[in-house]
């Protein structure tokens, strides 16, 4: 994707913050990305790095209690401070959500049919019983729900994990949406049921046109299927560039730890000995200290600027930002992906 | 369906016959009903043996115990001490309290829902605020003193302020004026002044017990609510663009509903033992009245009864809770 | 009536989404998020309880009252069985509240002792149901939450009997044979009748708490049931017990005010304070104090109970109310 399509969704600098008895969670600190038409987009970065938050602040879907600053823009009209009754016609209309865990994201007191029909008709008042109905079935179809027809008056609990998500999935495709935002969408999926639901995603997409924001912990599932990747560390974005450089020339430790524990698909004898989660866990997000957030768990650390300069996000190349001091010394390094073994495996 | 409530009412039955053995060993344990007549000084022996004789005193336990139960299954409830039919009376009181309770239940109910979903749905507002206060409050105060505090301050205040203290509006005591309609009050029968006399003695009572119940209907309207609110599929349901009163309605009320019918209809079954102590202050004839009198002159047939009804009652309606569980919600295999 | 035991909902959170997204953090990292520092989880505790100031309030009210009522009668210059004679000259009038009397005189007796008396009975009668009833509770559903199958059936069909017998009737029933000093006979039975609940939220703990790794860890080590229930489990449900437990001690002290006040339950030369608003209640409007003051110790333990039972319930368990508005 060339950088001079405009981009269909623009966030700038979005931060959100919850007030909670301990102290100010602040959840996302500055994020900003763009999604151009057809792209798809992957968000990764371990658990409670700010990726859902950012995804519910584009839906409008955060609590009241949410402090919400930046700037949210589809197609140049700014999402954050639109009446509740505007926010309603972009949700589900131009911009749809895929969430976690099928189990609980359907009602489960209503046939499925009954909630599809719900989400058509809320963007299609003037369609009648049987049109809501064929176009029901239409799109279990699409999904890829066998017998569909007999499927659309079962009740949620009637199907299995992965068939719940795609019956989600046909939801948030109800009316083609410019954009489809999927959280995790397979994290609480069989291994055997991920990569069918990741594939009928990226068919979907061709035949509806639209971009994809493909959210999740694990590098491996966005690997191979995504143009663009952003890598998010402690509310933050802390590497981006196309899914190329993020893969094979990360510039930002935290990036390698990322990669360092999936399964890599090199015929590197030596990966199992990369196969090494990274120690330690993010920082409070209450009282963010200063300097790198990652300093603490970073093997290039150098205990002086790291731990008293945020490192802003740099150019490192076309298309390629990364926020780290050291950068550079990752460039040159040969065989960066041994940056954690390296620490505790002695050879 | 069927076979659900026919499997639930089968293992109901055991229930309730242990619950009878239970309620027996209690009774036997309450006292010597003829403790009175012993203590008397020229009462003939042989008076005290057919007494005994008739109250089945001189059997053992175990047969006094069956031949009460099979009486009671064919529906004769014995008599009482004083040789009168023990339902009866029984019946009579069981009428005086629902009177009393289901309608200050239905209120109780109404109100504490409304109010605690407009709490869930307005959390943090000055009315939730308020409400969670208040109903906590009301929740926490023993109906003791809710109770004495209307009928000993407010209704006094209230009837002097509308200059009727000789005929006070508010009545406190018992359910009906006694001899309210006789032939030298004509003007006093039929249905209008009637039912206008009893609204004016049930009032209070029906207040205190609507004060002490809504509140725990509200508290628990609004937890449920509060979680419903929050789970995944209403975050769903706002996904797609619905509005937020079909958000509301349609998706977290009618989650809601199901714990909330549930404790409702089980509520139900506790009420006819379960307005003693209101019944008791403002002196009616109810249940209440049954109960402290079969345990004071110790009447075990009495008692036998008030066991059962208020047993049989509470089984009922958690047969009824199970049965709109099962219809409210899908995922229970009927 | 009394107040309705409405359950409240367990807020079930649901950490499926943390564990599986875990895999790349400690799995302590989601509390750490929340904390500015390591405290020990009791100071934290104590901490989020202190926050809470109705429970406060409640704390130090209930407290006072417990020293009104086990300390105040050997401060007092009337013991509760001194029979007073009206004072030579005094008016009719004497038996009202007075410097002498704050609480006034009833039949002869200073209503301020026996309402300090009256508090006192009341509290151990309810300190005692709590003990034998948690107790109980505890080891019912413990048992049938860890081992589960018939056992479980068995106890939970057992506590639904139980819970078929009106319990006010029952305790009236069995109490009213009771002769001499009647108390404790009073505590037993109600707490007869009182242990269900805690016990099926016991069990619901242990049903859980039995599948989490720490339990089968003390089980592949040979761990003896005794002791992985009492060693391992227990002690992880202490907060549900202190809570339920503190909650059962209004419970406990309003019932039996309701069975004294019916005349079903303390006999003299027992007392409580359910049983002087039974004899004070003829006269709550021609000599109120006698009425009220009762009335309104009964309340007060009531509300600083439950109070401090919700200021223990947010205290262990915080994650209903993590967002402030
Ligand atoms: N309603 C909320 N109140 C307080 N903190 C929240 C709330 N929602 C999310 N958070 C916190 O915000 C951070 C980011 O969460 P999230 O975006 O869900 O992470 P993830 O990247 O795993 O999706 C986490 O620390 C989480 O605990
Ligand atoms: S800035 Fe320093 S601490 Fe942060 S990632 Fe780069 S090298 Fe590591
Ligand atoms: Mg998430």
């Amino acid at each position: 994707m060339s950088d001079e399509v405009a981009p269909i969704l623009s966030v700038k600098d979005l931060t959100v913050e919850f007030p909670t008895d301990d102290g100010v969670v602040k959840a996302v600190r500055g994020v900003s990305f763009d999604v151009r038409p057809r792209d798809v987009l992957g968000v990764v970065g371990e658990s409670g790095c700010g990726k859902s938050v950012s995804s519910m602040a584009i839906m409008g879907l955060l609590p009241k209690s949410a402090r919400i600053t930046g700037s949210i823009k589809f197609r140049d009209r700014e999402l954050i401070g639109l009446k509740p009754k505007e926010l309603r016609a972009v949700r589900g209309r131009q911009i749809a959500m895929v969430f976690q865990d099928p189990m609980t994201a359907m009602n489960p007191v209503y046939r499925v049919g009954w909630q599809l029909g719900e989400a058509i008709k809320a963007h299609n008042k003037h369609f009648d019983k049987k049109q809501v109905r064929s176009r029901s079935v239409e799109l279990l179809n699409m999904v890829g729900i066998p017998q569909a027809s007999t499927r659309v008056d079962n009740y949620p609990h009637e199907f299995s994990g992965g068939m719940r998500q795609r019956v989600m999935i046909a939801m948030a495709i109800a009316n083609n949406p410019d954009v489809l935002i999927a959280d995790e969408p397979t994290t609480a999926l069989d291994v055997t049921v991920q990569a069918q639901i990741l594939e009928m995603l990226i068919d979907l997409k061709d035949q509806l046109d639209a971009a994809i924001v493909l959210i999740t912990h694990d590098l491996g599932v966005v690997a191979g299927i995504t143009d663009r990747m952003q890598v998010m560390y402690a509310g933050k974005v802390v590497e981006s560039g196309t899914a190329e450089d993020v893969f094979y020339t990360p510039r930002m430790p935290y990036s390698i730890g990322l990669l360092g524990s999936i399964p890599v698909h090199t015929q590197d004898p030596a990966a199992g000995a990369r196969l090494k989660p990274i120690g330690g866990a993010p920082p409070s997000l209450i009282n963010v200290p200063p300097g790198c957030p990652f300093s603490p768990r970073c093997p290039l650390s150098d205990g002086t600027l790291c731990e008293t300069v945020d490192p802003p996000l740099l150019r490192v190349g076309p298309g390629h930002v990364a926020a780290c001091h050291h950068s550079d010394e990752l460039a040159a390094m040969e065989d960066p992906l041994r940056l954690f073994s390296a620490t505790a495996v002695p050879e | 369906m069927f076979s659900f409530i026919v499997r639930r009412i089968l293992v109901s039955i055991p229930l309730l016959f242990l619950a009878s053995f239970i309620a027996f060993i209690l009774v036997v344990n309450t006292g010597d009903p003829l403790e009175d007549l012993r203590t008397k000084i020229n009462v003939p022996k042989g008076q005290i043996a057919l007494q005994e004789h008739r109250l089945g005193l001189d059997k053992p336990f175990f047969e006094r115990y069956f031949s009460w139960l099979t009486h009671a299954i064919h529906g004769d409830w014995g008599r009482t001490i004083k040789d009168k039919a023990v339902w009866d009376q029984i019946s009579r009181s069981l009428g005086v309290t629902l009177k009393l309770v289901v309608f200050a239940e239905i209120c109780s109910v109404l109100i504490g829902v409304t109010i605690g979903i407009i709490s869930a749905v307005k959390q943090y507002s000055w009315f939730d605020h308020g409400a969670t206060t208040g109903s906590f409050l009301l929740y926490s105060l023993p109906v003791l003193a809710v109770g004495s505090f209307l009928k000993f301050f407010l209704a006094i205040r209230l009837n002097r302020l509308l200059g009727r203290e000789k005929n006070p509006l508010l009545k406190t005591i018992g359910e009906s004026t006694a001899n309210f309609c006789t032939v030298r009050k004509p003007q006093n029968c039929g249905l209008i002044p009637a039912t206008t006399d009893f609204l004016t003695h049930a009032a209070l009572p029906t207040l205190t017990l609507v004060l002490i119940t809504f509140a725990g209907y509200a508290r628990f309207a609004r937890a449920t609510m509060l979680e419903t609110l929050n789970a995944d599929y209403v975050r769903t349901a706002r996904a797609k663009g619905l509005d937020e009163k079909r958000v509301i309605l349609k998706h977290a009320f009618r989650n809601a509903l199901i714990p909330v019918v549930t404790v409702v209809s089980i509520d139900f079954g506790g009420l006819i033992g379960g307005a003693i102590l209101t019944e008791t202050i403002f002196e009616w004839k109810g249940m209440g009245r049954v109960l402290v009198d079969a345990v004071t002159k110790v009447d075990p047939n009495l008692l036998l009864c008030w066991f059962a009804v208020t047993a049989i009652a509470v089984v009922l309606f958690n047969l009824v809770a199970d049965i709109l569980y099962a219809v409210l919600d899908p995922r229970i295999r009927l | 009536m009394i107040n309705p035991p409405i359950p409240t909902p367990e807020i079930d959170s649901d950490v499926s989404e943390e564990i599986l997204l875990d895999t790349l953090t400690d799995h302590d990292s989601v509390e750490r998020e929340f904390t500015v520092e390591q405290r020990t989880q009791w100071k934290t505790i104590a901490r989020r309880f202190s926050r809470h100031k109705p429970a406060m309030v409640s704390l130090v009210v209930f407290t006072l009252l417990v020293l009104f009522a086990f300390i105040g009668p050997y401060l007092w210059k009337y013991k509760y069985d001194q029979v007073l004679k009206k004072p030579a000259g005094a008016s009719n009038d004497w038996i009202r509240p007075s410097w002498n009397h704050p609480f006034g005189v009833q039949k002869g007796y200073d209503v301020l002792a026996l309402v300090m008396r009256g508090t006192q009975y009341s509290i151990r009668i309810a300190l005692v149901v709590v003990v034998l009833s948690v107790t109980f509770g505890v080891i019912v559903g413990a048992v049938a939450g860890y081992f589960r199958g018939g056992v479980d059936n068995a106890l939970m069909r057992f506590t639904d009997l139980m819970l078929v017998i009106p319990y006010l009737a029952a305790v009236a029933a069995l109490q009213r044979n009771v002769k001499g000093s009647t108390w404790l006979y009073l505590s037993f039975f109600l707490a007869m009748f009182a242990w269900m609940g805690i016990a099926r939220v016991i069990r619901g703990e242990f049903l859980s708490l039995r599948e989490k790794e720490f339990v089968e860890a003390a089980r592949s080590v040979g761990a003896s049931a005794p002791r992985i229930i009492f060693r391992h489990i227990l002690p992880n449900t202490i907060g549900p017990i202190i809570v339920n437990a503190t909650l059962a001690v209004g419970a406990a002290v309003l019932g039996e005010a309701a069975l004294s006040f019916l005349g079903l339950g303390v006999k003299p030369p027992d007392t409580s304070l359910g049983k002087i608003i039974e004899v004070g209640k003829g006269k709550a409007t021609t000599y109120p104090n006698e009425f009220w003051w009762p009335v309104l110790v009964l309340c007060l333990i009531s509300l600083t109970i439950n109070f401090i039972g919700d200021g223990l319930r947010d205290a262990f368990d915080p994650k209903q109310n993590r967002v402030r508005a």
